[in-house]
This record gives C-alpha cells, structure tokens and sequence, in this order.
C-alpha cells in the first residue's frame, strides 16, 4: 500500500468542488476530516492533531479558502504552513560552550540511535568546526555498547574515554571529563545506555550526570518512527532533564515520521539533526518544511507550491488562467513563468510529483533541466517586445538574428516555437473544459 | 462458553467443573506429594507468575489507556460520530493500525445499528469482542513455535535497534532452559560491537556462538552456523541477522540470499522466521512486517519493549491483515524478561477493568 498522503485525499473532494464553483463551511469540514486522517496515519499523536485540526479550520474557515480559485490547493497551503510553523525554524546548531569543552549528552530509549548519532555528530563537528572530539563510553549495561563505541572511535580516529561496565556511571563520565581539559579535546559527547522513560533509577541516573556534566547540549535521539508513544516519552525525558535539542534517526526508512510533530509540540524543544543512514556521515539539518511534506505524504510537492506561490499572487494567477482560456498567452508570459519555474528544481522530478498527474498523458515524457530553460529563455530575451506577442510573425531572417543573439542555434529557436505552439494547444484543451480534464495545475503559475 | 466468559475465567482463577473432574484423576500425583507443594500447585504458580508479569508489565499502559476508554465512555453518553471518532482516538492511541481501526469502527457503527444499541456502555463489552475477533480472524499460521525433534533453525529479522540480539539472548536461554542445546549464528556482521554483543548473550546462556569477522558476508556465516549445527547435532540454531530498514533493496536481497543458503542446506528450513518489532513502533510496523513477509516468509512475530508505556498495537492489524501471529513478547533487558504470547491476556491487559467492571455489573 503506497501512502495516499493528503494530496490524493483531497484530490476527490477537489474534484467534486469544482463543479460548484463556490466553496462551503461543509466542504472544508470534510478536507479537515482527511487532514486528520493523513496526521494519524503519519503517527502524529491524536492529542496533537486535535489542536491542529482546530486551528487549522479557523483559518481555512476565513475568507481565503471561501472565496479561492483553487481551494484543495489552498488548504494544502494553509496545511503546509501552520505544520511548518509548528515544527519551528531551522537550528541545527550546537550550543557550544564559551570555555572548553562543549559538552553534549545523548539521552533517548533503546536502540533509538543514540551510539551512532554520538559518532556521527563526532565527526560532523570535527570536519565542519574543527573541533576535537572526545566520546565517553557511558552505556554500562547493553552488552558490548562499550565495545561498539569504541569500533565506531576508532572508524573515525576519534578518542573514546572508557572505564568498563564496572564503575559508576557518574565516576566515568567525571573522569572522562577531565581527561579532556588535561588533553585540550574540545568537545565532549557523552553517550548514555538507553532508558525507559518511566525508569525511576535510571532516569534519576541521567540526572545525576546531567548534574555532574553540566553539558551545554542534551540531545534526545529519538526513531521516527515512533508512534503515539512519541510524546509520552519526549515530555518525561524533557521534564526531568530538560534538554536542549531533539534528533530524529532512521529517516532513510520509509516512515511518515509525525512523531517530529508530536515532539516538537510537547516539548517546543528545537529538532536539530536527522540521522538518513547507518554511516557514520548520515547526519543532516533538520528541515521543517521538508518534514511537513514528508508527514502529509505529498512528497516535496508543497515546497513546490509554497515557492511558485511566494512569486504569484493569486491575481496573477487569475490573470494568467484567463490568458490561457482567451488563448492570449505569449512567449513573454512564458518567460515569465519560467522565471518562476527555474526556482523550482529539475522539472521532470517535479513533475512527476505533482498529485494527478499521472493521470495526464504525455506529461511523463516532459523533460527540462535548468539548462535548456537557460536556453529558451535566451532565445525569448532576443526577441522585440512585438515578436513576443505574436511569434507566428517570426520569418527566417528574424529568426537567424535571434538565434544569433542568444548563441543558439536556428533549429533550437524552431523548436522552441513549436513547441510553445502545442503547449497553447494543450492548455487549451485543460482550460475550456469540452469533458477534458481541468488542469490541475492550474493556479499553481506553472506554464503546463 | 463465550469469549468474554473465558478471559474472565481465566483472571478469577475461578474452575469450572469439568475441570476440578480432571484434578480428581490425577490423585496419583498427590499420593507421591512430599509435603512440598505439588508439581500442579507449582505450575499453576508459575502461570499465574507468567500472567502477573505480562499484566505488570501492561499495568501502565493498561492504566492510561483505561482511563481514555472510561473518560471516553463518560463524555460520550449516547453511541453517535462523536462517540466513534473519539473511540478512533483511543484505539489509535495504541498505535492500533489505522485500517484496522477504520475496520473495527464501522464494524462497530453496524452492530449499534444492528441491535438499536444508543448507551455507549453497552457497547464496552463488545469492544472488547471485537478487537480480540479481528486477532484471531485471520489463523492460517500456527501460533506455537514450530519446533522439529531433530535440528529446529530459526530466523530472526527486523530494522534497526529493535531488539533482535537481544531477543535471541532470551529465547535462546528458554530452550536451554528446557534442556535443549542451542546454538548462536552471529549474522549481523555490519554492525559495531553486534558480533561481540551476541557473544555476551551465548556466554550468559550457555550456547555455542558461530562467528566471522565484522565485515563478512553474513550468509556465509549462517551457512557455517547451520552445517556445524547438523554436525554437532544441535536442537536449536537461532541466526541474528543485521538491522535493516525495509525500503532497503539490496539488504532485502541480503537477506533473500541468507535464507535461500539455510534451504541449501536443510530444504525444510529456516522452521521458523521471527520478525522482531519494537512496541513503540507506529504505523510503519505494517510496512515492515509486509516488506519483510515479501522476502522471507514471517512466521511470527516477537513485540518487544513491551516493559514501556507503547502499547504495540499494531499487531492486531498485522494478524488481521497478514495473518501472522505475535509468539514472543519483550518485557525488559534481562534474560528472563520473555513470555509466550498470547492474544487474549494481551487485550485484556489493554482493556482489563473494563472487562471487570461489566462482569460485575452482569453477576448482579
Ligand atoms: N538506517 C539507519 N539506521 C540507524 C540510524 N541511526 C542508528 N541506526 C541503527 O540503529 C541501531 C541502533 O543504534 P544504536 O546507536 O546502537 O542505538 P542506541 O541503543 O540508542 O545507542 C543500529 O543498528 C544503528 O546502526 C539511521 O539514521 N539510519
Ligand atoms: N526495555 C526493553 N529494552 C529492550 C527489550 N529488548 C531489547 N531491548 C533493548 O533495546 C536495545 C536494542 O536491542 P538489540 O537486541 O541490540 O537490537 P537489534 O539491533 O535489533 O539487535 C538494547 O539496548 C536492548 O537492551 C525489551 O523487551 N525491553
Ligand atoms: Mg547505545
Ligand atoms: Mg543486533
């Protein structure tokens, strides 16, 4: 079962819309039952996205949703964004210490990734802060956890401080401390045997290293793919050690991974990290608008359309459909859009993203890199205002000066002419109905 | 008897009479009894201990999910949307997978309307029903380990972190413990320390532990593990395999080629292949289980973590949609923190005061 994620939820109610041309209270009432549907699926907690739901309705119950052109679209948008918001700005910095050493605890439950991630941030932080890392072997009871830290050390030929499974851990963890002001390493990341959050014992353990430690950073590692369970053990964690930054592991899988949201929501502590391998170099910044899409299962589309909207208000786009309908387009228009749509990333990936549209034929063969929109719109830039307007006007001597003028060849100024020519006949096709398929890009300021 | 009736029966420790009849016929036993307590006394202590812990074990989730369920039933008074979303809610809170849930809510809409139900308590009892008909609907694997009187080879899988090393530990220390020589095929080679992390377990257990270096191809491993273990002949091989996550296309392969050099070997093997989960796990458990069922044919499941708040719910959608049973359940770190499943003290220890109160209601 491939996820529907909400795009393809929506898209039936969209469907049924469209025919009616105004939007009602009823109508967003039933795209908030599939938002909710797509969150718990994802594994957002219920709790969660009750409120969300809540909020998000306010809003899409004001005059934007009502009165827009393409209202699945916009409740995607709205979606998108408070989801974004919620999950905070980007920060995927470590809290480093004004006197050496920084140092950093991992805290989490068992098997969340805890010892990799120490590893991995050991290595980030020396390659892209130059810092000497240490790593203090604190697990003393899953068997072999020492020993498995000290593998990954010596991966990376980065010190590891162990004392056995037989000492303390706060005796370990105050020694390893101090070998690293007497050895001038910088930074210490303190590794930390998995827990259950209701442990009292254990629990009570990371307090005392916490308190001993004084790290500047508490990183609790957490699997995205968690489920309900998610904030009942980020809010414990965080209550008693109150930390500092969150990273999600596991990420290359192919979870939904709403328990970002569910975190991040109880705690409104800052996701920094994702983990994206079992390498030691699979760390990466944590991107909130990318866990949004990935949470809605609509892939990276919204970031799409979150873009193409920050360039086109939805005057433009109006004015753009009403171009398309009176066949008025012109290749400066075109230019236009593909200023637009170079922002955008590699058309053909995005194309293929896009909910629906598998559904048009021919759409799959579409290809265009950045490159060859370079091109076009050199061959447009070389053209009079008046050539713009009506290309058919275009003989072969206009032709030549302008694939002169762009550096192209007189073959590719054809093309692209031929090409714009079909272009206008499909968006003909999409736009004045005739039982055809509306294009469902439509409001979307993409020039298909 | 009814379901319900049993599940009762069963945490009452009260008998039926058919069964004080079958005591009466083992009074050769009681003739031999030293004084001591006798060897049923004994068993039937020890079951109860199994059953006491796995409820202990459940007694905080059981505890928060029961006070949804009964804030549940005292908001929503009458059966109406409101009462089925919220009832969405609760079962989804134990990570209850999300089509199984929509299953058994409609399945739910149907019977209120069917019996003109409009009381939301009268629908507790068959909540209750329902979740443990939907367990054991789908039965086409068996649910006991499928064990052989010669050479039994066990296969265990699972994504990353789960808990399958440890598992094996413990599964491997109850067949000992029966007086079965066990063997250990340290597949995972991948991993830092994984090889040495078995080796603590086989040395804790007492089972020979077959190994290589980190680095090498595990399925030569278990094809070393499962020829000395036919030589030597061993009762029970169990091969640890590396974390993998499912969307993984050459792991998957990995593991194609490790069991597909179990069958060069023994064709009837592996006898039994563990998919181990992690409770805490949500909705992608059945993205896991099916990816991993696709590959290596799943015979049971072990639900580990079992000792934390996470309810492990999505076993109930895996056995309704896949039909492969849980056999194992995790409820700690230590060696003994193991028990056989079993379906119905699992939904009793989600839904076990709901059950008691109604039966009182209805004794009186
Ligand atoms: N695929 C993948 N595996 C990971 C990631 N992070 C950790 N792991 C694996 O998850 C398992 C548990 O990790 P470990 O660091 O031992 O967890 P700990 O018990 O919290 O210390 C190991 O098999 C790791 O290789 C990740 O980001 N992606
Ligand atoms: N609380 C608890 N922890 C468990 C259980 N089973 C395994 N673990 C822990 O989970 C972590 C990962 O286990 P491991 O066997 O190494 O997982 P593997 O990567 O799948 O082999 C270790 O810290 C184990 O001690 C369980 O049932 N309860
Ligand atoms: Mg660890
Ligand atoms: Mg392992």
């Amino acid at each position: 079962m491939a996820f529907e994620g909400l795009g393809g939820r929506l898209q039936g109610i969209m469907d049924r819309i469209k025919g009616k041309g105004k939007v009602t209270e009823q109508d967003i009432k039933e795209m908030m039952r599939e938002v909710r549907l797509a969150l718990l699926e994802a594994d957002v907690n219920f709790k969660v996205v009750r409120q969300f739901i809540k909020d998000v309705s306010e809003r899409a119950n004001g005059v934007d949703v009502m009165k827009s052109l393409t209202p699945g679209q916009q409740v995607i948008k709205i979606v998108q964004e408070e989801l974004t918001n919620l999950m905070g700005g980007e920060n995927s910095k470590i809290n480093m210490s004004q006197k050496p050493p920084t140092v950093i605890m991992m805290v989490g439950l068992q098997g969340a990734g805890k010892t990799t991630t120490a590893g991995k941030l050991a290595l980030l932080l020396r390659k892209s802060h130059n810092k000497k890392p240490m790593l203090i072997a604190g697990d003393i009871y899953r068997p072999a956890a020492i020993d498995q830290l000290e593998t990954i050390g010596k991966q990376l030929d980065i010190p590891v401080y162990s004392m056995g499974d037989k000492e303390k851990v706060e005796t370990i963890v105050e020694n390893g401390l101090k070998y690293a002001r007497e050895n001038h390493l910088d930074t210490v990341i303190i590794d930390t045997a998995g827990r259950l959050h209701i442990d009292e014992d254990l629990m009570n353990e990371l307090k005392n290293v916490k308190e001993i430690a004084k790290p500047n950073e508490i990183m609790l590692v957490v699997d995205s793919m968690t489920g309900q369970d998610a904030v009942n053990v980020a809010e414990s964690f965080n209550d008693l050690l109150d930390i500092t930054g969150v990273t999600l592991t596991k990420l290359d899988g192919d979870t939904r991974g709403g328990a970002a949201l569910s975190i991040r929501s109880v705690t409104e502590k800052p996701i920094k990290f994702i983990g994206v391998s079992e390498k030691m170099d699979g760390l990466e910044p944590f991107h909130p608008e990318r866990m949004a899409s990935r949470i809605l299962g609509m892939g990276d589309i919204l970031s799409i359309i979150e873009k193409a909207q920050m360039n086109v208000d939805l005057e433009d786009q109006a004015e753009l459909e009403q171009k398309l309908k009176e066949n008025t387009f012109t290749l400066d228009d075109f230019l236009a859009q593909m200023d637009q749509v170079k922002t955008l990333g590699p058309l053909d990936e995005l194309i293929k993203m896009m909910p629906g549209a598998n559904k048009i034929k021919g759409l799959d063969k579409v290809k265009m890199s950045g490159k060859e929109i370079d091109h076009v719109q050199a061959i447009i830039r070389s053209m009079t205002m008046e050539e713009r307007e009506k290309p058919e006007k275009l003989n072969i001597s206009r032709k030549r000066r302008i694939a002169a003028g762009s550096g192209r060849s007189l073959q590719e100024v054809n093309r692209l002419l031929k090409q714009f020519n079909e272009m206008k006949k499909m968006m003909k096709q999409f736009t004045n109905g005739k039982g055809k398929k509306k294009n469902p890009f439509s409001g979307m300021g993409l020039p298909f | 008897m009814s379901l319900f009736n049993r599940l009762k029966k069963k945490f009452s420790g009260k008998h039926t009479d058919e069964e004080i009849e079958n005591k009466e016929s083992d009074e050769l036993i009681d003739e031999l009894d030293d004084g001591l307590i006798s060897l049923e006394e004994f068993e039937e202590w020890e079951q109860e201990q199994i059953g006491y812990k796995f409820r202990m074990g459940l007694e905080k989730s059981r505890e928060r999910f029961q006070a949804q369920i009964n804030q549940l039933m005292a908001t929503h008074r009458t059966v109406d949307e409101d009462f089925f979303e919220a009832l969405e809610e609760v079962l989804i809170s134990a990570d209850v997978g999300f089509n199984t849930v929509m299953e058994l809510t409609d399945e739910l809409r149907d019977y209120a309307k069917l019996k003109n139900i409009t009381e939301t308590v009268d629908l507790k009892e068959v909540i209750v029903e329902k979740m443990i008909e939907i367990y054991e609907r789908n039965n086409h694997i068996s649910e006991e380990m499928n064990m052989q009187d010669d050479l039994t080879v066990i296969l265990v899988v699972g994504v990353n972190g789960v808990g399958k090393t440890t598992s094996i530990g413990k599964i491997a220390h109850r067949y000992v413990k029966e007086g079965k020589s066990v063997m250990l095929a340290a597949g995972d080679t991948f991993r830092a320390g994984a090889i040495n992390q078995l080796q603590v377990w086989g040395d804790r257990v007492g089972a020979d532990v077959i190994k290589q270096s980190e680095g090498s191809d595990p399925a030569a491993v278990v094809f070393d593990a499962v020829n000395a273990a036919k030589r030597r002949g061993t009762d029970v091989l169990i091969c640890d395999t590396a974390g993998r996550l499912q969307n993984k296309g050459n792991l998957m392969k990995e593991l194609e080629k490790i069991k597909n050099v179990i069958k060069k070997v023994d064709e009837n093997a592996p006898h039994e292949v563990l998919l181990v989960l992690d409770a805490t796990t949500g909705q992608n458990a059945l993205s896991q289980a099916k990816a991993f069922n696709e590959v290596t044919e799943i015979t049971g499941i072990v639900l580990t973590k079992l000792d934390g708040t996470a309810k492990g719910g999505i076993v109930l959608a895996i056995k309704n949609e896949l039909g492969i049973p849980v056999k194992f359940v995790g409820l700690g770190e230590k060696i003994d923190d193991l028990e056989v499943f079993s379906a119905e003290n699992y939904v009793y220890g989600l839904f076990s005061d709901m059950i008691d109160e109604t039966s009182e209601e209805n004794d009186e």
